[in-house]
């Protein structure tokens, strides 16, 4: 278990020395959400009912932007080569650089949200319920970010490839994630099934999305 | 314990790189891998430490009490040296360490990165060292946490002349320690290996 702690806790320091990773998403977000509302216009109305999407889409976006420096660095300087002799199975080498990337970038943009959806008029009766769409949320997330970085590892520019691998993933995260956030000013009977389902897409990932990955790291290096 | 392999054959890009290599290895002794730029020497080192592509042969590890594969009691050093430059040569050390299970007092390392002459270097960021003491730093490892096989890949490379006869006393105290040792290297580094293989002799004939 020491071992699963170790590598989590060496690519959090690593993103907060870097600033690449954590530090890039942190400002992407902040920057469309402050951008959003200056491109619109001042219609309080219109950015009450756009927030909740608005921020979703700004979530998404922004784990994206960091999913390529989750293998690459390893890659690149041969630690991952010495990662899959073990003794730690792949899998759960994946696994705690899931938990990782989610530590420095789902977490904080999931916790910032509520704040920052002030910015979008955000109904203060959703900052709740977003704050725990979205931590649930972004665990998929980053989860399903390690498997498209997996897949792409050795690819010199896979960013672009990443986002389009993992696109369709996100799309259900999106919806229910939304519709979760939604429920309390919309339809309430919502928001139960809504959480509901966007726990089990984040449970599901958290057992399939290491294996996958494990195994596109082993065919890679065979 | 020991390591034998038997007819291994390993292509590349549908090229053979090698056929009909067999070797054996027993505690306490050196092989030597020799030839040639692109004999395949890097190809069977990564192949033993479980991340190449094996075509055909056999590979035993004998005498060994575990299920244990030969990846997992390795050591592999090839051409890069596993670093973060972003973290201190103290956290380098330290979080191989850990991972890979035998975590080690800031004393370890120390005592470790003395053997290597960079004891003094050791709340450095691993950024700031040379080429040389890089590689030095990447060659603590292998003391630092003790496997019985290594697999070294050039393990000289960007090393001066002082610390070239460092790593050739490592060896040494791996092998005198009932180490297996595997390395590929082109400089003379004054040690007796008790087997020599040269991949020249190996690779397939072009008419």
């Amino acid at each position: 278990m020491s071992m699963f702690w170790s590598l989590i806790r060496r690519d959090i320091v690593l993103t907060l020395r870097q600033g690449g990773g954590a530090g890039m998403a942190l400002g992407f977000f902040l920057t469309v959400l402050v951008l959003l509302p200056l491109g619109i216009g001042p219609d309080l109305k219109f950015l009450q009912r756009l927030a909740p999407g608005a921020l979703w889409i700004t979530l998404l976006l922004s784990v994206l932007l960091s999913t390529d420096r989750i293998f690459a660095p390893d890659y690149e300087d041969g630690s991952l080569e010495i990662m899959t002799m073990g003794p730690m199975p792949l899998e759960l080498v994946a696994l705690a650089k899931s938990v990782a990337h989610w530590l420095g970038t789902g977490l904080p943009l999931a916790i910032l949200a509520p704040g920052l959806g002030v910015l979008l008029n955000l109904d203060a009766l959703l900052f709740g319920p977003i704050l725990l769409a979205m931590v649930l949320g972004s665990l998929a997330l980053s989860l399903l970010a390690c498997l498209g970085a997996a897949v792409t590892v050795g690819l010199r520019r896979g960013g672009m490839i990443i986002s389009l691998l993992i696109l369709p993933l996100y799309v259900p995260v999106l919806i229910f994630g939304v519709s979760a956030t939604n429920a309390i000013t919309g339809v309430p009977e919502l928001f139960g099934p809504s959480m509901l389902i966007l726990t089990a897409i984040s449970l599901a990932s958290l057992v399939l999305a290491p294996i996958a990955a494990a195994a596109a790291i082993r065919a890679h290096m065979a | 314990m020991q390591l034998s392999a038997k007819n291994l054959i390993c292509r590349r890009g549908g090229r053979t790189v090698f056929s009909g290599l067999s070797f054996t290895v027993s505690q306490g002794e050196g092989l030597l891998l020799e030839g040639p730029n692109g004999t395949g020497k890097t190809s069977l080192l990564r192949i033993l430490a479980g991340f190449g592509a094996l075509e055909a042969g056999e590979l035993e590890l004998a005498g060994a009490d575990d299920e244990l594969t030969i990846g997992q009691r390795a050591h592999y050093l090839g051409h890069q040296n596993a670093l973060k430059l972003a973290l201190s040569v103290e956290e380098n050390l330290s979080f191989w360490a850990n991972f890979m299970g035998q975590p080690a007092t800031a004393s370890m390392i120390e005592q470790r990165l003395d053997a290597f002459n960079l004891g003094h270097l050791m709340s450095y960021s691993a950024g700031l060292l040379s080429a040389g003491q890089k590689r030095r730093l990447a060659l603590s490892r292998l003391e630092l946490v003790s496997r019985p096989i290594w697999l070294l890949d050039e393990p000289s490379v960007g090393l001066d002349t002082a610390s070239c006869t460092l790593l050739a006393a490592a060896m040494r105290r791996h092998m005198e320690a009932g180490g297996l040792l595997i390395a590929s290297t082109h400089l003379d580094l004054g040690l007796s290996f008790n087997h020599r293989l040269n991949l020249a002799d190996l690779a397939e004939q072009t008419p």
